[in-house]
Formats: C-alpha cells, structure tokens, sequence
C-alpha cells in the first residue's frame, strides 16, 4: 500500500492503493474519473491515453505510484469553463465518434500530436501518429477528417495570437 | 422540414458526453457495498471435472465467496438456451447440447466458465481465482468443423452424433441438379469464410445487485437488447422473475453483434449476488473477451453456379458446413441458415438455388452473429463466384453482373425472400463512376511501371435488414417476435421524451429518433429526449441488431406519433373551437389551416394536464405508445468497388481506394449513414487483410490478443468514397432500409477479388495476409 499524491486535472489529489495499482485504476477507482477507459491487456488499443506532464501516455501501461508527483489531464480536464477543447469540437463536427468508448483516447492522442506537429499534420502523418489507438467503429475516416480540421484550427488560431 | 429533421447533418445529441469523459458505461457503475468477481475458466478445450477445491482460494485476503457449478444446479438456474429452432431435413430437431452458465461436469473450450470468486478488489479476485483447484481429466479434442463430423472424432455432447447439430437445406435440389447437367458453364470454387472476434472496444461487463429489502433484482449489463436479456434470465434461467428484475444497458461501447446474447457471467454475477448479499460486478479483460465472446463466421462452403449460353445465371448450388463452437449460443442456429441461405439469390434473378448446411459442434468458443450475421458469408460466397464466373466466360465483372440483375419488383427468389424494391444497375453505374472504372488500365499500367501489382474488384450485395416481421420470423423457428415498440410522452410544458425497445450502442439513436420528432412537430431537438436502454423505463423492446433500428425501431415511433398528433389536434380544435380535420402541427405549434389561428405546442400540451377545457369525453394527459410490426424485411443494396497495389516483393496490399455506392432507402442523418459505412468498410477490410481468430490442435486460442489479433488501424485503411441512392422501402412508414451492416457485408468479396485480380491467382483465403498473397502471386492462377 502506497499513499499517492499527484495534480490532477490542475488539483491536487491523493489516495492509497496497492503497489501493483495501473495509473489506469488510480483514476478510474480512487479518483471517480470514468472517463479513462480500459480496452485491452496488452497497451494496444490506446483507450487509457491521458497526458502527464503534458505528454501522452497509456495509462495502463504505468504504476499509479510512477506517477506520483506528476501533473495529470484526463478527458475531463481538457474542456475549459464548459467550452469543448477545440478538439473534442473536432470529434463533434467531423462525426468523428459512434460507441465513444475509444473518444477520450483518440482525443487525448489527437491534442499531443497537434502540440507536436501544428498544422504541419497531413493526412498520412495522422493515420501514422494512430497506431497506438484502436477504433472499432468510425473506420478511422472520421477521426482523420477531425483531427486534421483541429489541426488546422488550432495552427490558425496560433499563427493568428502570434 | 426543420433544420434539425429527417434529411438533415445534425451533430449528434450524445457526442458531447461522450467526449468530455461523462459517458455512463456499466465498468463505470459503483453502488454502495459492491465487489467484484472473477471467474475460475477452463484452460482445457475439452475435459470432465473430477473436483474443484476452493479451500485455499477463500482463505485469501479479500475474499467473499467462491461458488460453482453444482451450487448453481442446487439454486436451479437452468441451462442457456438457443432461441431459434431448426429443422433437419430428416424432420427432426436441432441437437442442442447442455450449456451450464457454470460447467459442473465438462468443460468444451477454453474459457469455459466454471466457477465464481467474489473479492473486495479486482486483483483480489483474480489472485483468489488462480487458487480454486480444478481437478480436470482432459479428453480429445476437435476443432476444425471439417474434421468434427468425421467418425471417431472427438464427442462434444450426446445429444449430437458426429458432433452435428443439424443437417438443414432450402430451395430445390432436383430442379438445380438438372440445370447443372444442361448447363452451357459451371463455375466450381470452394470458399472459405474465415472466424472472427467482433472486438467492440468497450469489454463485456455486468453488475448483478440483489435488493433482499424488495426481493428485487437489478442488472446493469453490455447489452443490445435488455427486454430481451430480462425476458430471457427470468423465463429460462430462473434466475429472477420478470417483473422483478430491472435490467440496465446504459451506454454501451459497441455491439457488433456480441453484445446481443446472454452469457454465463450475466446470469452468474447477479445469481452470486443474492448468494453473497452484496452487488457483485464483473469486467471482462481483452483476453477473456477473445476466450468468451461470440465470434462470428466459420463457413467452409463449396458452390456451383450454372450459365446458360447467354451467361445467364440458370442455377446455384452452395454445400456448406458452419462451425458454431462448443455450445448453440442465442441466435446461432439462424445465423447459417435463414440469415444465410434466404439471401444466395444476392441482386441476381436465379431460377433454381439449392443450400445445404451443416451445423457443428467443436472445442471453440460458440460462434453466433456478428456485424451483417449471415449475409456476409451470403455475399462472400456469391461475389467471389460472379467474379470467377467472369473471368473464365471472358467477361467483364459488371457485364456479367448486369446481365442477371434482377429487374422488377417485387421479385421472388426461390429462397423465400420477396425483395421489395431497389436499382441495382443505380449503384453498379454510380460506384463504377466513382471509382474510374474506365481510367483502371492506365493506373495498372502506371503502377506495373514501379514494379507493383496493381487490381480492381468490385462486389453487388443485396441484405435482407430491419429484422422482423414477427409471424415470418416465427414461422421460420424463431422464438420471440421483432416487432419494436416507441412511447411518446408529452410533458406537461411541452418538452418530449421517446422511450424506444431500440438500444443504441454507437448508432447515434439520441439524435436520428429526435430528428424525426423535431420533424414531425416542429420542435427543436433540444426539447426531445430519447430513453433507452432500461426495462424499467421503457415499456417492451426487442433492441437493435440486424439494422432495425430505423425500419421497425422509428416506425414504432412514427406511429406513436401519429397518436399524438392526433389527441394534440383534438385538443387544439377545441381551444381554438376549430374542426379537428383543419389543424395542421408546424413549426412547434397547432395552426387552423388557412387562417392566422394557433396554439403554441406547449399551450396545446399544458391544457392537455390542465384538464380544464377538454373535448367532452377526452382523457387528460399526452402520452402514446405504439408497436410496430412490419409486413417484410427491407433490402438495401449496393455496390462497393476496391483498387489496390499489391508489392510481389513483399505480398503487401495496400488499398488505394474503396468506394461504396448503397441504397439505403430514405434517410434521416446522412452523416451518421456515412459513419455507419466506413465503420462496417473497416471490419470488411479486417476481414479480408487481417482479422482471424486461430486455435491450435489442442483447443489453445492463439489470438487472445490484440498482439495476436490483427485489428485495422488507422494506417490500415484509406479514406472511403461513400455515396447513396434512395429508393423508399415501400414496406415502413419512413421508407428507410437499415445501413449498419452494409459496409461489413460488401467489402471483403471487393477487396479479395481485387488482390486476386492484382496477382492473377484466384486461389486466396482470407485474411490475405502479406505471407499468402506473397506465395500466390509466385504462383498465378
Ligand atoms: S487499455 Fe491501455 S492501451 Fe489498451
Ligand atoms: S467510437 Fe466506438 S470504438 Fe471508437
């Protein structure tokens, strides 16, 4: 048993688990944020995608405990004062979603390969940049389509504050 | 027509709690008091237990309760069952071995439950699990179906002699015998259909709680049907009876099919939480969820198709033996036979079709419908031979397709189905369009330029959808009806709530079943709810599969609303002391024709709960229902065309485009249409490239995850060209056909006649794996 403290979604917040307990669980379990899915073993299907320390990771693929100390975001922390990040407005316009149950992942790795690549981000990279996400209902098609529309969103609205 | 009505793009209503992280699945369901379970399953593909200890696994920390088979017999919780039953062509029944939701004597796959720990946390559960003792005594094993009818194979239940379950036909083999003999071409391929796992990404999980204050039960529970799963764990199961049991599939992470059926752990889970007293929650791993879910498939078919001199088709004959696993799951009897054989005559006029199917039992996980469930492996079958037909007649694939079309309706095939309406020369000319058929010879050139391997193949499915009409389904062996049923409630201010026995599970049902409310009365589709998902909600409902969502699901609702319009009317003609047959509803209010008289709607529904001024005689309140039953099935029908470049170096196939023209009758949100096709493209193209579920000799699943399992990803796939036509179904209020299976159904026959038409070999099997299609284009044909 190990009392973990760590930033989530810009609070801070603590729990006790097990040594053994995924980064996955801490969230789902002790923190109530459901959001963060479960799909798989083996870290293939990307539905535990959150960011830490501003970079994306599998959340079930790290110990709650490595994660101790570290600045979090899950999907609920990405839409700000009720407004929908502009890439969860994205997934919304472009269809990018049926069942959801891969969205907060896709979404997740969709806003750290934008920080990553801006505008810069054609269709091929995006397809390339999916490989860790799995979607079982959307084809991808719409995904891609969203993806690059925030892409080029986000891009214009930096070029346009610069 | 609003903005928001049928026809128009809306965003869907759903997306936003989905995106923010608020969506509601039953893995994130927590009730006070709750535990969690973990089931002891068999790592034997075949075995008697001799005993089972769980002395040491209820001493570990944590620990409730470990329960097994022989305390479930004890409770009486009876076998599961299949729902539809099948005929031999001796006239006797289907064999339907015993399926206990906790094997007490004999396991027959690996994964097969055998028992239950019930744990403070997950790992404790899992960690208990591993230390139940299960004195197993293997016995031999079969799982090639080929193979399992052979004598002194393996026997998986007594009921059923050389493992088979039934031996079934439809249509008329004399008849095609003799076409074969006069035949002027026959065209002989031996097809097979490779297994799947349907993978939704969402896990199975239920979560049984027994109330022993109310004696009441509640499960929530991955559900595409939960009437259904109610009706069938209180009248089968014994494990609750109806009107006591609630059964909850709130958000849902994906069907596909796997999702319709009731499993052990559901009855299980909520049985073992009367047993221990507390609320007792099971999620499915990825790995169990390969072990246990229902794949989909497994047809080893040969077929014969018979030319006249004019390249008219005059015959088909289809021999094909079906693998349904180690035990009959709900809906697995019909899958290989109605849903399969009624649909051989695919868009073309065949005279005389002859089907025979085997059914058989092997050491596997029980195989039952998946995404388009028998009219996948229908038009696999029938695609690849048109194709090979054309070919060795030296015609071009569309010439020999259009010259059999079927081409006015209704038409009769000799396997029961009346197709209703459609223009499938509309989709051939519409997809060939897209696609630049006529510019292909200069992109092969081009290609074989680079030293790739460049080809073109297209396929024309015909679905039977929008699953019902109750009798015909029950006349064919079916042991429910599929109607569907709708509730409109008018609240007091006018705002609205559908409660509809559709479940959505992906398919945008909260924004489509709103459209055509908002259409209807001119509301704005903020002001509709749509409920579903919950028996204690909604008043009956058979769920969604089969595209019948929009057929049967909103016609149920359009007829309920046709009630409602016409009370709102009555009580509109009275306020407004106008005659009835004079109020027309628009644009959220009830207007006297011709005039500048009207109500606002909410008025209208206020005065309805009021009850101050109504017509003499006319009861208070707003509130309709509705069942809906249709005459037929619907058919949608399409043409989809795939161009592909396949290295010789390598094997790999890489797909250049796909284009899918369907028809799918009226539509109500083309963007949810079109993602319902690129999502059904993906799984036909994982079919046709990658997906494969394979055991070993012993019974051993050898993809039991997705690092063994090939699930397309992005990079996969390409963009799609999607377009529709839209000839109304004349048989459902609406007009509409059902679109959720196409894309599936289509794809993979495009896909692998275009790699076969790359490397000029036609002996391909699915999954076209870069290994195989490397050693058959070293090959040609
Ligand atoms: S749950 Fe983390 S990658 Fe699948
Ligand atoms: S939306 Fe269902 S898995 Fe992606």
């Amino acid at each position: 048993m190990a009392k973990i403290t760590m930033t989530v979604n810009g609070r801070q917040v603590s729990g006790v688990c097990d040594d053994r307990t995924l980064l996955v669980h801490f969230i789902r379990e002790n923190l109530g944020l459901t959001g963060t899915h479960v799909g798989c073993d083996t870290s293939q299907c990307g539905a535990c995608v959150v960011h830490m320390d501003g970079q994306s990771v599998k959340s079930c693929s790290i110990l709650a405990a490595q994660a101790a100390g570290s600045a979090i975001t899950t999907i609920e922390g990405l839409a700000q004062n009720g407004e929908l990040h502009p890439v969860q407005a994205a997934f919304k316009a472009h269809h990018g979603l049926q069942c959801g149950f891969c969205t907060p992942g896709m979404v997740m790795t969709a806003v750290d390969m934008i920080r990553r690549h801006g505008s810069a981000l054609d269709e091929a990279m995006v397809r390339a940049e999916l490989e860790g996400n799995i979607c079982r209902c959307t084809g991808y098609h719409n995904i891609v389509k969203a993806i690059l529309a925030a892409a080029h969103e986000m891009g214009g609205v930096r070029q346009a504050a610069e | 027509m609003g903005v928001d009505g049928i026809g128009a793009r809306v965003a869907r209503k759903e997306d936003r709690r989905f995106l923010t992280g608020k969506g509601r699945y039953t893995d994130d369901m927590s009730v006070p008091g709750m535990k969690y379970a973990a089931f002891v399953r068999s790592p034997h593909a075949h075995a008697t237990i001799a005993g089972i200890d769980a002395t040491a696994a209820r001493a570990m920390p944590g620990v409730i309760d470990v329960l097994d088979g022989r305390q479930l017999l004890a409770d009486g919780i009876g076998n599961l069952i299949c729902g539809w039953m099948i005929h031999s062509k001796d006239g006797s029944p289907m064999k339907m071995g015993a399926w206990r939701p906790l094997a007490d004597k004999t396991v027959r796959y690996v994964g097969d439950a055998v028992a239950i720990v019930v744990a403070d946390s997950v790992a404790e559960a899992r960690d208990a699990a591993e230390a139940v003792v299960v004195d197993y005594e293997p016995l031999p094993v079969v799982t090639d179906p080929v193979q399992a009818l052979a004598d002194g194979q393996p026997q998986l239940h007594p009921e059923a002699a050389n493992n088979l379950i039934f031996d079934w036909e439809l249509g008329d083999a004399a008849a095609v015998d003799r076409a074969l003999a006069a035949a002027a071409h026959v065209t002989e391929l031996k097809i097979f259909n490779n297994r799947l796992s349907p993978n939704p990404m969402e896990p199975r999980a239920t979560l049984g709680i027994y109330d022993a204050g109310d004696d009441h039960y509640t499960c929530y529970t991955t559900s595409q049907n939960p009437h259904l799963a109610r009706l069938v764990m209180s009248a089968f199961y014994n494990v609750a009876p109806e009107n006591k049991l609630r059964v909850i599939a709130p958000d849902v992470g994906g069907g596909f099919g796997s999702k319709i059926y009731i499993y052990p752990e559901e009855i299980v889970c909520l049985w073992a939480s009367k047993r221990t007293g507390v609320p007792v929650k099971w999620t499915s791993d990825r790995t169990e969820a390969f072990l246990t879910d229902a794949h989909g498939r497994d047809h080893v078919s040969t077929v014969k198709m018979a030319f006249d001199a004019g390249n008219g088709i005059t015959a088909l004959k289809v021999d094909t033996i079906a693998n349904l696993g180690a035990y009959m799951s709900l809906f697995s009897s019909c899958v290989p036979t109605y849903l399969y054989a009624t649909l051989l005559s695919g868009q073309y006029d065949i005279p005389a079709i002859h089907a025979n199917v085997r059914t058989v039992y092997t050491n596997t996980v029980p195989v039952d419908a998946y995404r388009g469930a028998g009219r996948p492996e229908a038009t696999y079958l029938l695609e690849r031979t048109m194709e090979t037909a054309a070919r060795e007649l030296g015609l071009s694939p569309a010439e020999l397709r259009r010259t059999n079309f079927v081409r006015s309706f209704p038409h009769q095939t000799p396997v029961i189905m009346n197709y209703d309406a459609g223009d499938y020369e509309a989709s051939l000319d519409a997809a060939m369009a897209a696609a630049d058929w006529s510019g292909f010879a200069a992109r092969k050139a081009e290609a074989e330029g680079r030293g790739m391997k460049r080809g073109i193949g297209m396929s024309c499915y015909i679905e039977a959808c929008g699953l019902a009409p109750s009798a015909a389904v029950g006349s064919l062996g079916a042991g429910v009806g599929l109607w569907e049923s709708a509730e409109v409630k008018v609240n007091m201010v006018g705002t609205i709530e559908v409660m509809t026995g559709s479940h959505s599970h992906g398919q945008g049902h909260e924004t489509t079943f709103a459209q055509l409310v908002a259409d209807r009365l001119g509301l704005p589709i903020d002001s509709i709810n749509i409920v579903h998902g919950d028996t204690d909600k909604v008043q009956m409902g058979m769920g969604t599969y089969g595209s019948r969502s929009g057929a049967v699901g909103m016609s149920a609702l359009a007829k309920a609303l046709d009630k409602v319009e016409a009370k709102a009317k009555k009580i509109a003609a009275h306020l407004m002391e106008a005659d009835e047959s004079d109020i027309v509803i628009e644009d959220g209010a009830l207007k006297v024709a011709g005039t500048d008289k009207s109500v606002p709607w909410f008025q209208m529904a206020l005065a309805a709960y009021t009850a101050h001024n109504l017509p003499p005689g006319l009861e208070p309140g707003l509130k309709e229902s509705a069942f809906y039953d249709p005459a037929n099935f619907t058919f949608p029908a399409g043409c989809y065309i795939c161009e592909v470049e396949v290295d010789p170096e390598t094997g790999r196939t890489t797909v250049i485009q796909f284009v899918a023209a369907d028809d799918f009758g009226n539509i109500i949100n083309p963007m949810i249409v079109e993602g319902q096709v690129h999502g059904g493209i993906a799984q036909g193209i994982g079919q046709a490239l990658l997906e494969e579920v394979r055991y070993d000799d012993s019974g051993q699943l050898l993809t039991a995850s997705y690092l063994d399992y090939a699930m397309p990803r992005a990079e996969d796939l390409p963009s799609f060209t999607v377009s529709t036509s839209n000839t109304p179904c004349p048989n459902n209020p609406l007009g509409v056909k059902g679109c959720g299976e196409a894309g599936a159904i289509g794809s993979p026959p495009a896909l692998i006649n275009a790699i076969t038409d790359a490397i000029g070999n036609n002996q391909l099997t699915m999954p076209a794996t870069a290994e195989k299609v490397w050693a058959a284009a070293q090959t040609g044909n």
